[in-house]
């Protein structure tokens, strides 16, 4: 191991062609993480008998499912072995490796001159690695390609250094082959990221300008933002200013991490660190906003800010309908790190009071739900996610649909989706039965191309609906979890939606209510009717079950009315044991939710809703 | 009675019953239900508290046994007079229930009544019954009850078809019951009652039809018609699951319910209860309808339940542990529960719902009311006693008694 570097350059009085910002970018479980530590332990920021796992990933969620969610830079010192006596600064940004977070992603990458490109070295490229590498190059980024696990028995490298050749245009023998586990090759890696990455460039006497692209919440400090300085410099104690709202705080501090956050007096051009305002909520320091000073501040804003918009919603309901206050406050708690999470009150006539919640995507939704219940002992109905319509009507209005519920009745001209990009990464053998998946979910093929011999790259136009509903789960099964993917939305469309409502004994249930293309409604409505016939007892009279399109019927079931319900019995004066019965009866009532006059158990919601076995399983690792 | 005891607090050694439970006894009937707990084999449905077993030995080595089970019972009786101390109250109505009573000799009945008889005195128009299995009486032994004191008699006819006993595991023929009401007839019994049960696997609507046709061409006064209730631990309830014999099916009860209702009201029987039917008042068993009036009652015998004046007690159900008690002179008493008004108020909705003269609307709060008009409604009540202060159930309405209760109670 090289020696720990001498004379490093602090922070404010970094030569910026010392710096070097890079990121990783990966597939989850290929590595990064692992790397990471390798990289804080080579630059012996940690020392080894602080050295835990995954040192970088705080959440525990991150660390059980093995993603990482939140992205941190970590400030690395490194003398490379051709020019041992320069201490170079490494800016190392940890990005997030899932398909949700790509506007994170791309905030990420904008704030570095190169990437590492990791991949497995048994499995080869994957979907979402592969969107986040043409990201980069979209970023003029330099690419350095890694394989990693090259010590792995099933290891291919030289298969997957012809593929990750051909997709970065270099020649197989500069793909670096590396473990991260063990350590092996590391140190030429680090060597590499000195020797092809450029310093940063940036105006040093200009206003300074400094890209926002993280910001934590942290219970004991408040908003902790992670900054790269454009141009210009940031100075502790001074006021700076958020160049997309205007609003203006004083800096508490300002600093860089290694990996633990280190006070310093300021930040220069290229340098990348940390801010504390006093903020309490990352709402307030938006991932993609400018920063500059107060006083002689910049006058234009960095380009590429976006706010964050919720493309899947989700309707949250607590099970016990006193635990309402809690859900609230759980989320108002969530949200202050998250400022993608968006959600108001909602008010279901079957499930009572909740929230109608907007996520980035599938693994978003599923984090925030898996958070709401571990964290917060919440027991949570969540609905079916849907996407976000936009309803014209013949008379010009217009409206933005965010529950199925509240789909207009009266005469509709046009109704538009989003659509997504979707790019599938697969053995060829699935081809047919990818393929087959796309076109009955009303896809559209855009290309198809081969990274090697025998893997394919295939990119489909999709509704984002039909990508909510089951479809990564069928993607798994019809490949035997050999294809991966990506997709990235790119606007919307015109097509023949319906709301399918349900009704009970002749009342809408709001909650079953769904948004499906037309060829698809009657088998919806057919499935549901089936399955709520199957759930719902037996009431004091017959229940029609409809499934209805506006006020044509086109599915129905009947469940009977209930004939017989008493204890013929006295059970030779044991009135005790009848009472009892009498209380638990009141008890199983009391579960039920009532739709008009109809009782529902709450199971038939949860079973008819839930997407536990529909979209939601699956997402978290891989 | 059933075969797991409720939950509930400890009975004291003495069993005394708090202060409350004989305040206003004097205003209410007593009766005494005497348990008897041997068959001569276990009937594959029945999950009550039964024995088939001759003698039983008990903790601290008390033999309890069928041939001095009288002696035993009768210890309770007396218990029962110190419980009760100077309460007044002469008996109005005794019931000999099982197992099966007749397993006994007709003197050991004789002698537990007699008990009775001296320790409270019985009034002189009580209603004085025995249960009877059909293959274990014959004439002489009707007679001895009979002068005994006995003035009802309650045979367990279930069925008069072959396949159908067989399921229930009855080991009488068909025709047999018949001919005790005959019997019972000529021995002097003014009530005679049949019991019958509907819905058991494999029987049909003209099965249970030619049943109630059997029942009725006897001539008894008073018909019960339970619905069979397969209770769970029963084998009854293992053959069905095993899928040996089907389940019945709900609608099929009811079904079967309104044929009973169908036939009886055609021979002159009247519901009075939702399982029980009677020719007159007079045919009405006294006894069943201190259950369901919540009126007093001591129950003797393991496993018997018992009520005085709002507390609910029941005895150990081993005859072992039971004789073993009251050798010690202790009571059998197994846990007891002290209902508190809202309690007592729920239980008289549950029990008198049950009755032809129905529930005082009075007893109900506000959306108890509220319920009872939507019942209204719904056809499950009566118009005309709804009208004049009272939730009674139509006949659709005794079928869905339980769901109508469990409005009520709100």
């Amino acid at each position: 191991m090289p020696a720990i570097p001498s004379h490093v350059p602090e922070p404010s009085r970094t030569d910026p062609a010392l710096i070097r910002n890079f990121c990783i970018i990966a597939h989850i479980d290929h590595g990064k993480s692992t790397l990471a530590d390798r990289m804080l332990q080579l630059t012996g920021v940690v020392e080894q008998r602080q050295m835990r796992a995954q040192y970088l990933d705080r959440m525990d969620i991150e660390r059980e499912r093995g993603i990482t969610i939140k992205s941190q830079a970590v400030r690395l010192p490194w003398a490379p072995s051709h020019d041992e006596g320069t201490t170079h600064i490494l800016n190392m940004i940890d990005t997030p490796g899932h398909v949700d977070f790509t506007y994170e992603v791309s905030r990420s990458l904008a704030a570095c001159e190169g990437t590492i490109l990791l991949v497995d070295a048994a499995q080869g490229i994957e979907a979402q690695t592969l969107a986040n590498l043409y990201l980069a190059m979209e970023n003029d980024l330099t690419i350095i390609p890694v394989l990693n696990k090259i010590d792995l028995p099933a290891a291919q490298p030289e298969k997957f250094a012809e593929e990750l050749a051909n997709l970065v245009g270099c020649d197989p023998d500069d793909v670096l082959k590396v473990s991260a586990k063990t350590g092996l090759g590391v140190d030429a890696l680090l060597d590499k990221v000195v020797a092809d990455i450029p310093a940063p460039v940036g105006v040093k006497d200009a206003p300074a300008r400094a890209m926002i692209f993280d910001s934590v919440y942290d219970s004991y400090r408040g908003v902790v933002t992670y900054v790269r300085v454009i141009d210009g410099q940031l100075n502790k104690r001074e006021r700076i200013r958020m160049m997309s709202t205007g609003a203006t705080h004083e800096l508490l501090e300002i600093g860089t991490n290694s990996p633990e956050m280190l006070a310093a007096d300021g930040l220069g051009v290229g340098e990348v660190g940390y801010l504390i305002t006093g903020v309490k909520d990352v709402r307030q320091s938006k991932v993609g906003d400018t920063v500059t000073s107060q006083h002689k501040g910049a006058e234009e804003a960095l380009g590429g800010y976006k706010d964050p918009r919720p493309m899947v919603f989700s309707g949250l309901y607590p099970l016990d309908g006193s635990d309402y206050p809690l859900l609230r406050e759980a989320l108002d708690k969530l949200q202050l790190n998250d400022a993608a999470l968006v959600y108001e009150p909602e008010t279901s006539a079957a499930l009572g009071f909740g929230f109608r919640v907007g996520f980035l995507g599938l693994l978003h939704l599923d984090v925030i739900r898996e958070r709401l219940e571990r964290e917060f002992n919440l027991d949570l109905i969540a609905t079916a996610p849907n996407v976000v319509y936009r309803v014209v009507m013949e008379d010009g209005s217009e409206h933005t649909v965010t529950n199925p519920s509240e789909f207009p009745e009266g005469k509709i001209d046009e109704v538009y989706e989003p659509v997504v990009r979707a790019t599938i990464l697969a053995p060829t053998e699935f081809i047919g039965a990818i393929m087959e998946l796309c076109q009955t979910r009303r896809g559209t093929l855009l290309g198809m191309d081969y990274l090697s011999e025998d893997r394919v790259e295939i990119r489909y136009t999709l509704p984002l609906a039909e990508i909510v509903f089951d479809f990564f789960d069928q993607l798994k099964s019809k490949t035997r979890g050999y294809a991966s993917l990506d997709y990235e939305p790119t606007g919307e469309q015109t097509s023949s939606l319906v709301k399918v409502d349900i009704l009970l004994h002749g009342d809408k249930v709001d909650a079953f209510s769904a948004i499906t293309h037309k060829d698809q409604a009657y088998a919806y409505g057919v499935r549901l009717v089936a399955k709520l016939k199957e759930l719902i007892p037996r009431q004091a009279f017959e229940v029609p079950v409809q499934a209805a399109i506006g006020s044509r019927v086109i599915a129905r079931e009947t469940i009977r009315a209930i004939r017989k319900d008493v204890l013929a019995k006295c059970y030779g004066g044991d009135i005790s044991r009848k009472r009892k019965l009498l209380e638990k009866q009141k008890e199983g009532k009391k579960r039920m939710k009532m739709v008009g006059s109809v009782e529902v158990p709450q199971e038939a919601f949860i079973a008819v809703l839930s997407s536990d076995d529909s979209a939601g399983s699956g997402k978290g690792k891989k | 009675m059933p075969s797991a005891l409720p939950d509930g607090e400890p009975v004291p050694a003495d069993g005394a019953l708090p202060a409350s439970a004989l305040a206003g006894a004097a205003d209410r009937p007593l009766g005494f239900y005497l348990h008897v707990p041997y068959c001569a084999t276990r009937c594959g449905y029945c999950d009550f508290n039964t024995y088939t077993a001759t003698e039983l030995r008990g903790t601290g080595g008390v033999l309890a046994s069928r041939d001095n089970y009288a002696d035993t019972l009768v210890d309770e009786v007396r218990l029962a007079r110190k419980v009760l101390g100077d309460d007044p109250r002469e008996v109005r109505t005794v019931f000999v229930g099982g197992g099966t009573p007749t397993l006994l000799a007709a003197g050991d009945l004789v002698r537990m009544l007699g008990a009775i008889r001296d320790e409270f005195g019985l009034a002189p128009d009580a209603e004085i019954t025995t249960e009877a299995n059909p293959e274990s009486v014959d004439p002489a032994y009707l007679a001895t009850l009979r002068e005994g004191g006995f003035n009802r008699i309650s045979f367990g006819m279930q069925s008069a078809k072959q396949h159908v006993l067989k399921i229930l595991d009855r080991t009488h023929t068909p025709g047999r019951p018949e001919a005790c009401v005959a019997e019972a007839r000529a021995a002097g019994f003014d009530h005679v009652n049949l019991d019958l049960i509907y819905g058991t696997p494999g029987e049909s609507d003209d099965d249970w039809r030619a049943s109630l046709d059997a029942a009725l061409g006897a001539g008894p006064d008073h018909v019960s018609a339970y619905a069979l209730i397969v209770e769970e631990g029963t084998q009854l309830a293992r053959r069905i699951r095993r899928g040996e014999v089907p389940m019945t099916d709900d609608d099929v009860h009811a079904d079967r319910y309104l044929i009973a209702e169908e036939t009886l009201a055609a021979a002159g029987f009247d519901w009075y209860e939702v399982s029980n039917w009677a020719t007159s008042d007079a045919g009405r068993c006294l006894h069943n309808e201190l259950y369901w009036r919540g009126a007093d009652w001591w129950g003797a015998g393991p496993g018997a339940h018992s009520h005085v004046g709002g507390v609910r007690w029941w005895n150990v159900k081993h005859p072992g542990a039971y004789a073993g008690a009251l050798a010690a002179g202790k009571s059998p008493g197994a846990g007891r529960e002290v209902l508190t008004d809202e309690d007592r108020r729920v239980e008289r909705i549950l029990l008198e719902l049950r009755l032809r003269e129905g529930v005082p609307l009075s007893l109900l709060r506000e959306a108890g009311l509220a319920a009872a008009r939507r019942a209204l409604s719904e056809g499950l009540l009566e118009e005309g006693p709804y009208e004049a202060g009272s939730a009674v159930l139509t006949l659709r309405g005794r079928l869905l008694a339980d769901a109508v209760v469990r409005d009520l109670v709100d």
